[in-house]
């Protein structure tokens, strides 16, 4: 009987909340638009299980995966657009055009498009992370752990989101570590393990001894556990596919924006932004710590990431030397959006050109 | 007793119903996989095949997404009909799309009639030339056009990569991997109001017609079909093999450079990293589905562009993995690829009472 009792109680908690979740809801669903396969463990993935906070906020929502960038994406937008859909978010740079054109038919459905620039309609808004303030942690990290002084990073392509990075990732391990490089590969892919593995054996080849990575595939932490260096995971945790490589990984966490921007609309309090949000609102976050990081490196990196929560601290302050030694930025000096927004140029200590 | 028996000559009936028999098999197929899945089989099939076309919108889609699919088969069947292996449509395809869409650039802040026939026909010699490589190396050293064709492909892609990165990348871009927008004199007119099918269905239509006539009504599509069935026997009669070889490699590199054009001219409208989802390669399924037949090769192309549709749909509405629609894609290669079994064998029933 008492059991019962139990039971029943929170059976009815249970309903109450699923009542009081499904008044909040409103109905209002969401749909994601992902550039890979949900499974990548890398930008997808992430976006993904930001989509599954959205359902667990009580949300209902659809996705559509590997849509292409071609022709395709145009037909994908407007057929989800189309079948009641209120909010659509479009994963993926290669999606800005079609979804501008697809929001002007539908001026009742919002749209949110990751790491563009556009926003030719009023329901069309932009969001991005600040993943160079993770890359000033990886960077400290790196700058510590090496022992060759020569760090490895494999990019994708030459935009301004993975110079930037770059450039954030040299100047925090230059500070900690004033002999080191930083040696390039470009992968001109976001995506193929088989292409990632072969830049990143390069680099190991070249004799560095830490590998970072702007590319998504878990083939490079795969690649430095094989060779015994150490790696850093991108977007998602990636620890468990290479325990003794990866010392932290950057995680991007879309997964609170999402919800925030699904209940604004269910709200009716939706309104176009330009959101860039870093690790102070918790949109890029830094994985655990691996053991064999020295406790005292491991207690500076807590310290940073704090301060580049609360603003103490900035990925980029003067004095910054391009890397013909002209000054980017001056001493006391932080660099602003604008600047961060167009970033062309490699730091003091990046070895190499940028591709043209 | 039932035993297989070896038939005198391939059956022509046979050879025009086992496409139909491939994509029954593969609807059967299908609705197994989906029912392991758990999703309810006619519902799935429902969504993957009625629906996406079940309105105005809909059937202009499955158009716009047929046509560069009918346009690049049309040109490789020239290919595969006289034995040639052009397995790089998709290189020629981007090839096309680079030429055509850098005249279209050269134009991006101006206006006028002329700039279209230029784009057009900028891609089409695009094509022409990248396919001339392949034609070229197989006529005088020989090499092997499966290879060539195919490696070209993923050059073609490097090539646009570093243009749209590079020197084409749009100046107020932000570096972004994507050109400027083409001018709307650039464009291919659109056919409708508020859909995206374009004048480009007609290069397609005007492709079968024309091809249906040479195959069947001149002397270049006989001596390609004699080759086909034999190079020597072509030899013997005397054709100029060479000459053909280049040509038919031309007529396909053509096409799949004027299927470019309609991407980027269509529904683009610039060029970036992504000109094709593989179309080039779609493109020899529906070559092969369609019996390389010009009417064949119509609707094999509707067939396999509703997969693509059908798995968007089967996703929004079922969550069903899109990834099925290649599925599909590959299981209407297998059966047809199987059922070609019955074109040279029969089944004969054998009463052994006697």
């Amino acid at each position: 009987m008492h059991k019962f009792l139990i039971r029943s109680f929170v059976s009815s908690l249970v309903l109450l909340f699923t009542l009081t979740v499904a008044a909040v809801a409103k109905d209002v669903k969401a749909a994601f638009v992902y550039i890979g396969p949900t499974g990548d463990h890398g930008w997808t993935y992430q976006h993904d299980v930001g989509r599954k906070a959205v359902e667990a906020a009580g949300f209902k929502t659809t996705y559509v995966e590997g849509v292409p960038e071609s022709a395709d994406a145009e037909r994908v937008l407007r057929q989800l657009a189309n079948s009641g859909h209120d909010i659509i978010f479009t994963t993926s740079f290669g999606y800005m055009n079609p979804t501008n054109k697809v929001a002007k038919e539908f001026p009742n459905v919002k749209f949110e498009h990751a790491t563009g620039y556009k926003r030719e309609h009023p329901n069309v808004a932009t969001y991005a992370a600040r993943f160079y303030e993770g890359r000033t942690i990886l960077g400290t990290i790196a700058g510590t752990m090496t022992k060759s002084n020569v760090i490895g990073y494999v990019a994708s392509f030459p935009i301004p989101e993975v110079i930037r990075g770059i450039n954030s990732f040299t100047l925090a391990a230059q500070k900690v570590n004033p002999n080191i490089k930083t040696k390039i590969v470009w992968a001109f892919t976001w995506y193929d393990p088989g292409k990632e593995a072969e830049a990143a054996k390069a680099l190991i080849d070249q004799g560095a001894d830490v590998i970072a990575q702007h590319t998504d595939s878990t083939a490079i932490v795969q690649m430095a556990e094989k060779a015994g260096v150490y790696a850093f995971g991108q977007a998602s945790d990636m620890d468990k596919f290479a325990p003794k490589a990866v010392l932290t990984s950057v995680e991007n966490n879309w997964g609170p924006y999402y919800v925030d921007r699904v209940k604004a609309v269910a709200n009716g309090t939706w309104s176009q932004k330009d959101t860039w949000h870093g690790i102070g609102d918790g949109m890029v976050v830094i994985s655990g710590l691996d053991s064999q990081m020295p406790s005292d490196l491991q207690a500076k990196v807590k310290k940073l990431q704090a301060d580049l929560a609360s603003g103490k601290v900035h990925s980029f302050t003067g004095p910054i030397y391009d890397q013909k030694g002209n000054l980017m930025v001056a001493e006391g000096k932080t660099a602003d959006d604008g600047m961060l927004a167009g970033m062309m140029t490699y730091v003091k200590g990046v070895e190499g050109d940028i591709p043209k | 007793m039932i035993k297989i028996v070896k038939r005198d000559q391939p059956s022509k009936a046979i050879f025009f119903f086992t496409p139909v028999l491939a994509i029954f098999l593969t609807l059967i197929a299908g609705g197994i996989i989906f029912y392991i899945l758990g999703f309810k089989p006619f519902e799935a099939l429902k969504f993957f095949f009625i629906v996406p076309i079940a309105d105005k919108y809909g059937f202009s889609e499955l158009l716009l997404k047929a046509t560069p699919l009918c346009l690049i088969a049309i040109g490789l069947s020239f290919c595969f009909k006289s034995n040639n292996w052009n397995i790089g449509a998709e290189g020629q395809l981007t090839f096309g799309a680079i030429v055509s869409g850098g005249v279209a650039l050269l134009f991006y802040d101006q206006e006028g009639f002329y700039i279209l026939p230029m784009v057009i026909l900028a891609g089409a010699i695009g094509g022409m030339i990248y396919a001339s490589i392949p034609a070229i190396l197989k006529t005088y050293f020989n090499t092997n056009e499966i290879l060539v064709s195919l490696m070209l492909v993923y050059v073609s892609k490097l090539i646009l990569d570093y243009l749209v990165v590079g020197p084409w990348s749009n100046p107020e871009g932000f570096n972004f991997p994507e050109t400027r927008q083409f001018s709307d004199s650039a464009r291919l007119p659109l056919l409708f109001e508020g859909l995206r099918i374009h004048a480009g269905i007609f290069l397609a239509l005007a492709a079968v017609v024309i091809s249906w006539f040479v195959f069947y009504k001149t002397y270049l599509g006989f001596q390609m079909k004699v080759s086909g069935f034999s190079l020597k026997t072509a030899k013997y009669a005397g054709y100029k093999g060479k000459k053909m070889i280049i040509l038919v490699f031309l007529i396909s590199g053509a096409c799949a450079g004027l299927a470019g054009v309609g991407e980027i001219t269509g529904p683009i409208g610039q060029l970036h990293r992504e000109v094709s989802p593989d179309y080039g390669f779609t493109a020899i399924i529906v070559a092969f589905l369609g019996r390389l037949h010009p009417v064949g090769i119509i609707f094999a192309s509707l067939v396999v562009a509703i997969t693509y549709l059908g798995a968007e749909t089967a996703q929004i509405f079922m969550q069903i993995p899109k990834y099925t629609g290649q599925v599909f894609q590959g299981m209407i290669l297998f059966f047809l690829l199987a059922s070609d079994y019955l074109l040279f064998f029969k089944f004969k029933f054998i009463d052994t009472k006697k």
